[in-house]
């Protein structure tokens, strides 16, 4: 191997992008006579629709048809849901609105203008209905139902307990507890949600272009909503992705919208999400009315964990919601050596549009409960929070490391990363600082967070949502595998293909990185394909982008690939230069023979030989050269009967540090120092995972100090448009410091973990801490605008 | 976030554009800054946007006596990089990002009329004028008469922004200017822009206030003879925040905006002290 696995190689994708030359769902125009579509949506948060009149509207030059959601619910069957309750979900309102921008009515014309133009003249008649939007409240006995065959708005509830958490408590010197609210926030991709149906006849079949990024086990739920066998869908991906942070996941409902609406229309139908669909009802992470109690020895040490999270799902549970209250539960140890955990889950819905994917899934709510707990802890118990943290992280020779609810850590040496924490910080000189700040009259405070990333999901994490009873009746779930193929074409050239949809993680070039090591090539000599096809690509359930399934689980497919290829490839070139296949080495090109650089062949010509000349290849050597590989991590099980769960393949470790300052006067708090250390296994490109550190800080930083989508207690919505949903921009950002601690992961043949998600958790909890060190007080919610911080500052 | 439909005109004379204008509902183009979201967003509906950006001579500053202009072409951009308004250098970086000072004029800011723009705010402090001009003639407005609310102004449908008046500082005149806002660039929770003259004691003072109420507010205590010390300007801000009505959303509730007020007058005041010389 030549070591372009780890270099810091600039991105296969970027000269295209920077240079307008990468093409987006929007650029696309796959078939001829497609129509546009804009949405009609409610702008009430709960209304019954008494009647549509489009009569108007479709009289209106360039207006080709309109779908209302009765009609488009006709020939459909309701979305399926996660969680059995009598709630129906179809993509667009059918006798009731349940949150503002929930589609009403469906336009197609000539253009998008007009489309518009046509939305204004339908003429609904809503009759307002009473509404809620807060967690909290929706499950009170007085609050509005939401769905009115449902008892009430509680949907889901579930109790965990591992170990003795009850004996925990019981033996604790000091019993700490937080509760909170966590807001709603999206990560707001540069590109919006985008589609194109097209419905055809004879058979009856459908086929969506889309920014769709998986997870494919959705394609199942829309053959399942257009009552077509999955072959009588074909969803194909956008050459390029402005983003999508998870929030593509959540457009599957727009899909089946259009492609049912394209067979009753007639028409190829085309739909780009603007800003303000996006902000109103597009994918957001799920607000929480959160609490978390520890218990702890006077010495620090975390005996027992307490959680009781209340989800706010929205209107619907949208799938695969609830899964991001599961997403971290098998590690609700954090880091630490904890085994006593209780857990109480609730979901609510309410009449705020439904919660989906969001960069961290349900991390970094979680970690705003653990690790602010460690803080407060520390700061009651006089330990800080270095220390908290010394004092309960799990040991470097445990790994191996079996969580309490069930996940397997893969590897990891946390002291290390604390030591480097310290080291990068300066730790004893930043609390010197501190001091001297304080004593000056300053508001200077020191916060941390570090947690466990968990990546390359278990497709029945979300199955905890049922009881073990309920798991068993329903038949067994496990799994996530990977696939990808590599293939030498006629003329000898490469390609990979990875169904890995990315949004900008850069999986071309890490792929052809991780080939090129194995098959002795350039990178540039690489050609990857990661556009998902579901009826030409290998796919299954779990392939999609999200959750770092990609230097996870999809490496380890490319390099296993790689593998058999580079010995098809040594069989082959053995034959035709004499010697046995194990003398052949495979480098800068050329097929060597071992000690005697100066003979061997072209690569190029090797391979091209499987093509041209099959029968003049080796005995047994097959025709062609293509190999997909596909794996299936075997730490991926279904949920055991004490509700235990191997969700993830790696589990990677994020440590940040904050320092900030809190001006009185105005509530702004500046960043002093952030150090951020990760722990991503072999770092594949040091460029790309900057890249993710430094955009997960900016995902994290956005929601502790100025995100949050925000509603009246009608649910009516206040943050409609980029003047009011505010995230920051370059200059907004401090600088931040990394570094890494590289314990290899055994469960790929790379050695990379997961780590797209990790600052987007930690981030949040990090600079709380240190806002609630500065203040010395532990009731600190996020987002710290100016005035929230002003407030808690003068009180 | 399309436009609904609309006539487009270019016209290339001033008079042109008054005859469109006087002609039926329409709305002034310059730099789009504000408009072209505000038609996206179907905020606007106008019949006819009449694009100005052709009109001659329109994009240049020019300064007599007593004043200078800066008539409706001048963009945010080139009046930060002039002199002859000591505030632009102070107050246009506040205003919204490079890319959109390129386009953005100051007439358009002027006649857009958010309470919490910088250039509306500067113009009102400094006793400045706003030129309007219409087919039945031209007329000048004080600013402190021109704003009347949220996006609400005395100018009449026929008529156009055609130049700002900005009255020449004396010389030994300070100026200070100070923002807040959740973010840069954003909308100002609070702003102040402020001049003073000092003959070592203060001899005339005058600043506006911004971000606060619905529209720019000017003061001119009478503070002659008061020592130019942070304790005067925190009296003068305090005394003059106590004067307005203030906004409350969810980002800044009004207690904080008054609160942020006080502190960006006394700011901008002490900066004026400061930049004053006798």
């Amino acid at each position: 191997m030549t070591g372009w696995v780890g270099a810091r190689l600039p991105r296969k994708e970027d000269p295209a992008l920077l240079t307008g030359a990468a093409r987006f769902i929007d650029d696309m125009a796959p078939v001829p006579g497609i129509a546009h579509v804009a949405l009609l949506r409610s702008p009430y948060a709960h209304a019954r629709i008494r009647s549509v009149d489009t009569t108007a509207a479709l009289a209106m030059e360039g207006v080709i048809g309109i779908v209302t959601g009765a009609e488009l619910a006709e020939g459909l069957r309701p979305l399926a849901s996660a969680l059995r309750a009598p709630m129906t979900y179809y993509p667009m309102a059918v006798d009731i609105a349940r949150y503002v921008g929930e589609p009403v009515a469906l336009v197609a014309a000539a253009d998008r203008y007009l489309a518009e133009d046509a939305l204004e003249a339908i003429m609904v008649d809503y009759e307002p209905l009473p509404a809620v939007a807060d967690p909290a409240s929706a499950i009170g006995d007085d609050a509005p139902r939401v769905h009115d065959r449902m008892d009430g708005n509680l949907v889901h509830q579930r109790h965990f307990r591992y170990g003795d958490p009850e004996a925990a408590f019981a033996k604790a010197d000091e019993t700490v507890s937080l509760s909170w609210r966590y807001p709603r926030q999206s990560c707001t991709p540069m590109e919006t949600c985008g589609a194109i149906a097209h419905f055809e006849s004879h058979p009856d079949r459908y086929t969506i272009w889309s920014n769709f990024q998986g997870p494919y086990i959705l394609h199942g739920l829309m053959s399942g909503a257009l009552a077509v066998d999955g072959n009588r869908l074909r969803l194909i991906s956008a050459p390029s992705s402005g983003g999508s942070f998870g929030n593509k996941q959540a457009m599957f409902p727009h899909m089946v919208m259009l492609a049912a609406a394209s067979r009753l229309l007639g028409v190829p139908l085309k739909w780009i999400e603007d800003r303000l669909e996006n902000l109103q009802a597009g994918s957001c992470a799920s607000d929480r009315a959160d609490a978390i109690s520890g218990a702890f020895a006077a010495d620090g040490t975390l005996l027992g964990l307490r959680y009781d999270n209340l989800m706010n799902a929205g209107a619907y549970v949208r799938a695969p919601e609830p899964a991001s209250l599961y997403r971290m539960h098998a590690a609700s140890n954090g880091c630490y050596r904890v085994r006593d955990i209780a857990v109480d889950n609730r979901v609510a819905v309410t009449n705020l549009p439904p919660v989906g994917l969001n960069r961290g899934y349900g991390g970094p709510q979680f970690y705003y409960g653990l690790e602010r707990l460690m803080d407060s802890a520390g700061r009651r118990i006089g330990l800080d929070p270095l220390e908290m943290r010394r004092r309960n992280i799990i040991p470097a020779d445990a790994f191996p490391y079996e969580a309490p609810a069930g996940a397997t850590y893969d590897a990891g040496d946390y002291e290390s990363v604390l030591d480097l924490v310290a080291e990068r910080a300066d730790y004893p000189a930043l609390l010197e600082r501190r001091e001297a700040a304080r004593a000056d009259g300053k508001l200077f405070g020191i916060g941390m967070a570090m947690g466990v990333e968990p990546s390359g999901s278990n497709m029945a994490y979300v199955t905890l949502a049922q009881t073990p009873e309920e798991r068993a009746k329903a038949g067994g779930r496990s799994g996530g595998p990977g696939s990808a193929t590599v293939s030498f074409d006629p003329s000898g050239a490469v390609t990979v293909r990875t169904v890995s949809t990315p949004a900008g993680q850069g999986h071309a070039t890490v792929a052809a990185q991780i080939v090129a090591d194995r098959l002795g090539l350039h990178p540039d000599d690489i050609t990857v394909n990661t556009q998902a096809d579901t009826f030409t690509s290998d796919w299954s359930l779990a392939s999609g982008n999200y959750a770092n399934r990609f230097s996870s689980v999809v490496v380890d497919a490319i390099a296993l690939a790689s593998d058999r290829i580079a010995g098809r490839l040594k069989r082959i070139a053995g034959d035709m230069l004499e010697v046995a296949a194990d003398d052949i080495e495979l480098s800068d090109g050329r097929a060597r023979i071992v000690g005697v650089p100066d003979q061997g062949l072209p690569i190029r010509r090797v391979a091209a030989r499987a093509h041209w000349h099959p029968l003049g290849l080796p005995e047994g050597e097959p025709a062609m050269l293509s190999e997909t590989t596909v794996v299936s991590p075997d730490v991926l099980d279904s949920p055991d009967e004490q509700d235990r769960v191997g969700s993830a393949v790696t589990f990677g470790m994020v440590c940040d540090l904050a320092a900030v300052e809190i001006d009185r006067a105005t509530g702004r708090a500046t960043v002093q120092s952030y150090i951020s250390v990760h722990d991503c296994g072999t770092i594949l490109n040091p460029l790309v995972a900057e890249g993710q550190v430094f955009g997960g800080f900016a995902h994290g930083f956005g929601a502790a100090f100025l995100e949050e989508l925000t509603y009246d207690e009608g649910g009516n919505f206040l943050s409609g448009s980029f003047a009011d949903y505010l995230c920051p921009t370059a200059p907004d950002m401090p600088t931040i410091e990394t570094a890494e601690v590289t314990t290899p992961s055994p469960r790929n043949a790379v050695g990379s973990k997961g780590m797209g998600d990790g600052s987007a958790m930690l981030t949040p909890a990090a600079i709380a801490n240190a806002v609630a060190d500065a203040l010395g007080r532990d009731d600190i919610e996020i987002p710290l605008t100016l005035n929230r911080l002003w407030q808690l500052a003068q009180s | 976030m399309k436009p609904p439909r609309f006539s487009y005109a270019r016209p290339e004379t001033l008079e042109e554009a008054l005859a469109l204008l006087s002609d039926g509902e329409a709305n002034v183009l310059a730099g789009g800054m504000s408009l072209a979201a505000m038609l996206n967003m179907r905020l606007a509906a106008p019949e006819l946007v009449i694009d100005i950006n052709r009109l001659p001579d329109c994009d240049t500053i020019t300064a007599d006596g007593d004043a200078v202009h800066t008539p409706c072409l001048v963009r945010q951009a080139d009046a930060l990089k002039d002199a002859s308004v000591p505030l632009f250098a102070l107050a246009l970086p506040h205003v919204g990002h490079m890319q959109t000072r390129n386009r953005g004029t100051l007439c358009g800011s002027v006649a857009h009329a958010d309470p919490s723009a910088e250039v509306p705010l500067c113009l009102t402090a400094l006793g400045g004028q706003v030129e309007l001009a219409s087919r039945n003639g031209t007329r000048r407005v004080a600013a402190e008469e021109f704003f009347e609310g949220l996006l609400s102004t005395v100018r009449e449908p026929d008529e156009m922004v055609t130049a700002l008046i900005w009255p020449k500082a004396e010389t030994g005149t300070g100026h200070g200017f100070a923002e807040i806002a959740q973010r840069r660039g954003d909308f100002a929770l609070a702003a102040v822009a402020a001049w003073a003259r000092l003959d070592g004691d203060i001899v005339e003072v005058g600043f506006a206030l911004g971000g606060v109420e619905d529209r720019p507010r000017l003061f001119r205590p009478g503070a002659s003879g008061m020592p130019a010390t942070e304790s005067t300007a925190r009296e003068l801000a305090t005394a003059a925040v106590a004067e307005l009505d203030a906004m409350s959303d969810h980002q800044a509730n009004a207690a904080f905006r008054r609160h942020l007020g006080v502190e960006m007058a006394t700011r901008a005041l002490c900066d004026a002290f400061a930049g004053a010389t006798p």
